[in-house]
């Protein structure tokens, strides 16, 4: 059997990919694709945990249920915003979007 | 080495290599593919852990709903698809560096606090029943059923948000 911690590690490095991404991306929409990396690494945990440590409850699960459904609003509303910035400032580089900044 | 231990291994392998793909590749559309891989190693992960319903949600969800928008997104956006500029910012080495070192925090903590030799398998089987249980769960008032309005709330406002977002003046 494949132990705990294997998912644990897994999850771990799935969530640093994208928190990297997160961190060095220049274009909005791939540092929202790295959000969503990270969510799906939280999730891993939640599943792995719920299955090794309390499979007869389904707690893990229905977290795992409202994370995704929180990341689909958030998709939703965050690609929304990058579609409605590009259109008033015609660029969607996260640096160049400094307008709060001055 | 158990045959499960190599499924595991294989399908960790396409989820992060993938992922290494959609944080580092200069070609937007190929990162949403990429996106799209990963998120199918994640659905297959939850296949080995015997949550078939999750594994069907974020088939349904990720890549049926949320790839395709991210696609969009994409293809909506001139100049995305450009790939003669760099991918990255002007701070690629220091988020490498915090991100390794995140990854190293993570690992120690996993290994110290769950042990291999003390969680090596799941402590029992999965309850026949689970998906009916899980959505007794979500609609029982002494459970989840709060929660699950407002996630329905947050889904309709997201829903009317976007539209409000996007949607250009004087239309």
């Amino acid at each position: 059997m494949v132990p705990l911690s294997w998912y644990l590690i897994v999850a771990a490095l799935l969530f640093c990919i994208g928190l990297y991404g997160v961190m060095a991306r220049r274009n909005a929409v791939a540092i929202l694709m790295s959000v969503e990396l990270m969510l799906n690494a939280v999730n891993i945990n939640l599943v792995a945990f719920w299955r090794y440590l309390q499979p007869d409850l389904q707690v893990g699960v229905s977290w795992a249920i409202f994370v995704i459904a929180v990341a689909a609003a958030e998709a939703a509303v965050g690609l929304a915003l990058i579609i409605a910035v590009y259109r008033s400032r015609d660029s969607v580089v996260a640096e160049e979007l400094d307008t709060l900044k001055y | 080495m158990t045959i499960q231990q190599v499924v595991f291994i294989l399908i960790s392998l396409i989820t992060i290599i993938s992922a290494i793909v959609v944080v580092t590749d200069r070609n937007l559309f190929r990162a949403a593919v990429g996106l799209m891989a990963s998120f199918l190693g994640v659905a297959g992960l939850y296949i080995i852990l015997e949550a078939g319903f999750l594994a069907v949600a974020q088939l349904l969800v990720y890549i049926g709903a949320i790839s395709i928008l991210v696609i969009f997104a994409i293809m909506m956006t001139r100049r995305l698809m450009q790939t003669i500029e760099s991918p990255f910012n002007s701070q690629p080495v220091w988020g490498l560096i915090g991100a390794v070192l995140a990854f190293l925090l993570l690992a120690l903590v996993a290994i110290r606090t769950w042990p291999t030799a003390q969680y090596p398998a799941p402590s029992g089987p999965v309850v026949e029943s689970s998906v009916q249980q899980l959505g007794a769960l979500m609609v029982s008032p002494d459970a989840y059923v709060v929660p699950f309005e407002v996630a329905s709330v947050l889904l309709l406002a997201a829903l009317i948000g976007a539209v409000a977002i996007s949607r250009t003046e004087g239309s």
